[in-house]
């Protein structure tokens, strides 16, 4: 059973709007999102930014209320728990910040950070508790002299590791990793992944990974998920999406990731226009205007996730769900 | 930045950025020294019963020590007839301690703030002398020794308003930007009503209806005092409510309160602590302001705003009116020079991390 299951997960935010929030419009940032995360693994979550990966992520552990849907973590309903059912499980969902200057208070002591999940649930204190954090030091890769200072004192990589060491001081399972490692240089980022590879087979970890980097998904994920305007467009095992990607999006996105071999040429597909206003998303398929496979239909019909067998992709032209158009050539 | 070295500050561990604004406090001589001077003063006024006062500290009495500064005693206790407490000031009682070869010794100033100077020799108000140095109010009682008293019980009242005042306003700045949406909305509207209202007059009309003692008074004047730091606390919660590490300690499952308490109120606190001496500032001049007019405190306590209504009351006495006048803009400027300095050190400009 998968660990974690997200239905038809929904989140509107109304904007400007009059007196008592009448006729206010809403931002459909999450948009009727459906997928599962099983245990142990890692789902990267890629998508440009403003697509909502991280309100999907934030919603996932409660930061923020979802509107609809549900959210199924190891067997219970998470939408539905009260504040101190939700407490108890947040010991087993934590999340890890993108920028590792603004996740950690600049003015409380590391000890006392990555201590204050152990002292809140109770799983430790005093002397114990210290031990416990110098170990959770070592293992991320500080040392012990570094409990009694404070966060400026770090680089940015040893504070991203503070970040982590923060998480597991609750011994939590599912790690949402919130854009972790996009505010690191490449030589810190390749640092803080092999980490958190190495925490996860060490406490069986499983990742939400978000991030906008497809090089980095690619590198972490076991599956990826495409997200574009608050819908999944695509969701298949990172190989399947690297070397047979079939939504249009998708496949934009990997052109325009930079290779590190020069010698391999990639026709480049650029695509027009601008994200549309997520306020007012285009009708059909929300990816249509900006889509060089359009056709009539996709203006129409919002394409549903049709799955074969690991793969999914939402489209009316390519793919398993493909109606019209190359459907046969490429599949 | 520091070299993992813990430094201290009065026994307390402090963080190199409490350092860097201790420095910058230190670094502003006039708001420094304003300090110590303030201080100074205001600790010397804490004993002003052992510096000005109509009972001696110390009578030895057939062998006895006596602490009249500190007890009461009756005047039969000195071989006198009244059950009543002595006069010490009397020449009658003196007389009696001294001639069984008796001592006293007095404060430097043998007036107390209600000591009414019975052998003057001009009416009163009368000017500065050798035994009144800033002379007599309109009811011959010592003007210094009034100043020293009223000195005392402005800045405790001062003090004491603007520590409830800041309670308060922190508590309810703190929950309207922290929980923000409805909370925020009806709780700033509500204080838009609340300071709209005459507040000046409610206070007259109700010092009217009772005589406000020291603490009524206080409770009067915070009634409407607390607004004055919400605005900075409420903003200061509304900008760091949205950080991520308060959204860490959520995620972590730490409760509301103690996120606001923890990771929030500290960052809130430097801007409320730069506003401390300006809100002291605005307690004092309620209170002076209140005396002034008569609606303060019970009559016959010292007050420097009595004492201003004195001075405009006996033009012809200008010792009134400049001395209490020199009292108020000495104390209000040493403040302002160190709300200044406060200010200064704290500025995120200047001291970042």
């Amino acid at each position: 059973m998968a660990l974690l299951e997200i239905r038809n997960l929904k989140k509107h935010f109304p904007v400007g709007g009059g007196f008592l929030g009448r006729g206010a419009e809403t931002v459909k940032a999450v948009d009727g999102v459906t997928l599962s995360v099983e245990d142990g693994e890692t789902l990267g979550l890629v998508g440009e930014s403003g697509c909502g990966k991280s309100t999907l992520g934030r919603c996932i552990i409660r930061l923020i209320e979802p509107s609809d849907g549900q959210i199924v973590f190891d067997g219970q309903d998470v939408t539905a728990l009260d504040a101190d059912d939700m407490r108890v499980l947040r010991r087993r969902m934590q999340i890890i910040f993108q920028d590792p200057y603004a996740s950690l208070n600049p003015r409380m002591r590391v000890g006392e950070i990555v201590g204050e999940g152990m002292q809140i649930h109770k799983l430790a204190k005093g002397g114990e508790l210290r031990d416990r954090v110098m170990q959770l030091l070592a293992r991320v890769g500080l040392r012990e002299e570094h409990f009694d200072r404070y966060p400026h004192e770090f680089s940015g990589g040893q504070r991203q590791r503070i970040g982590v060491a923060r998480a597991l001081a609750v011994n939590a399972q599912f790690i949402v990793a919130d854009e972790a490692v996009s505010a690191l240089d490449v030589s810190i980022q390749a640092q803080i992944l092999n980490l958190l590879q190495d925490l996860q087979e060490e406490f069986k970890l499983t990742y939400f990974f978000i991030s906008h980097d497809l090089r980095v998904v690619e590198h972490i994920s076991d599956r990826v998920a495409v997200m574009y305007l608050g819908k999944l467009v695509e969701i298949a095992p990172a190989e399947a999406i690297y070397a047979n990607a079939q939504h249009p999006y998708t496949r934009a996105l990997l052109s325009a990731a930079p290779l590190p071999d020069p010698s391999r040429k990639t026709e480049r597909m650029v695509l027009q226009g601008d994200v549309p206003s997520p306020i007012n998303p285009p009708s059909g398929c929300s990816f249509h205007p900006r889509c060089p496979f359009a056709e009539k239909i996709c203006s129409e019909v919002e394409p549903a996730l049709v799955r074969d067998g690991d793969h999914s992709v939402a489209c009316h032209v390519f793919g398993p769900g493909a109606t019209v158009g190359r459907a046969a050539e490429t599949v | 930045m520091s070299d993992g070295v813990q430094r201290r500050f009065l026994g307390m561990r402090i963080t190199p950025l409490t350092e860097r604004r201790l420095r910058s406090f230190r670094a502003n001589s006039r708001g420094f020294w304003s300090l110590w001077i303030f201080l100074a003063v205001f600790v010397l006024s804490l004993f002003a019963e052992f510096i000005a006062n109509d009972r001696p500290l110390l009578v030895s009495y057939e062998g006895e020590l006596y602490y009249p500064a500190l007890f009461t005693y009756p005047e039969t206790a000195f071989g006198g007839v009244f059950q009543t407490e002595a006069e010490y000031r009397e020449p009658e009682v003196q007389e009696l301690i001294t001639s069984k070869g008796g001592w006293m010794v007095w404060p430097p100033l043998r007036y107390s703030y209600g000591t009414v100077n019975l052998s003057l020799n001009q009416p009163a108000p009368s000017a500065p002398s050798a035994e009144n140095l800033l002379g007599t109010d309109d009811q011959a009682r010592d003007v210094l020794a009034r100043v020293i008293y009223g000195f005392r019980i402005s800045v405790l009242f001062g003090l004491t308003l603007t520590i409830l005042s800041s309670v308060v306003g922190v508590a309810a700045g703190a929950v309207q930007g922290y929980f923000g949406g409805w909370t925020d909305l009806l709780f700033q509207r509500f204080m838009e009503i609340w300071s709209g209202m005459p507040r000046l007059f409610l206070l007259i009309i109700l010092a009217s209806m009772f005589i406000p003692s020291f603490w009524m008074l206080l409770g009067l004047l915070l009634l409407f005092e607390w607004m004055s730091l919400v605005g900075v606390v409420r903003a200061e919660f509304l900008r760091t409510r949205n950080f991520d590490y308060v959204r860490a300690a959520r995620a972590l499952g730490v409760n509301n309160v103690t996120i606001m308490r923890r990771h929030v109120l500290p960052n809130a606190m430097t801007a409320a602590l730069t506003m401390l001496p300006f809100v002291l500032i605005g307690s004092i001049t309620a209170l002076t302001s209140l005396d002034f007019l008569g609606f303060g405190l019970p009559p016959g306590s010292p007050s420097l705003g009595e004492l201003l209504a004195q001075g405009k009351a006996n033009l012809q006495a200008p010792w009134l009116g400049i001395t209490s006048f020199m009292v108020l803009a000495v104390m209000l400027s040493l403040l302002i020079f160190i709300g200044e300095a406060f200010r200064d050190a704290f500025d995120p400009r200047k001291t970042q991390m």
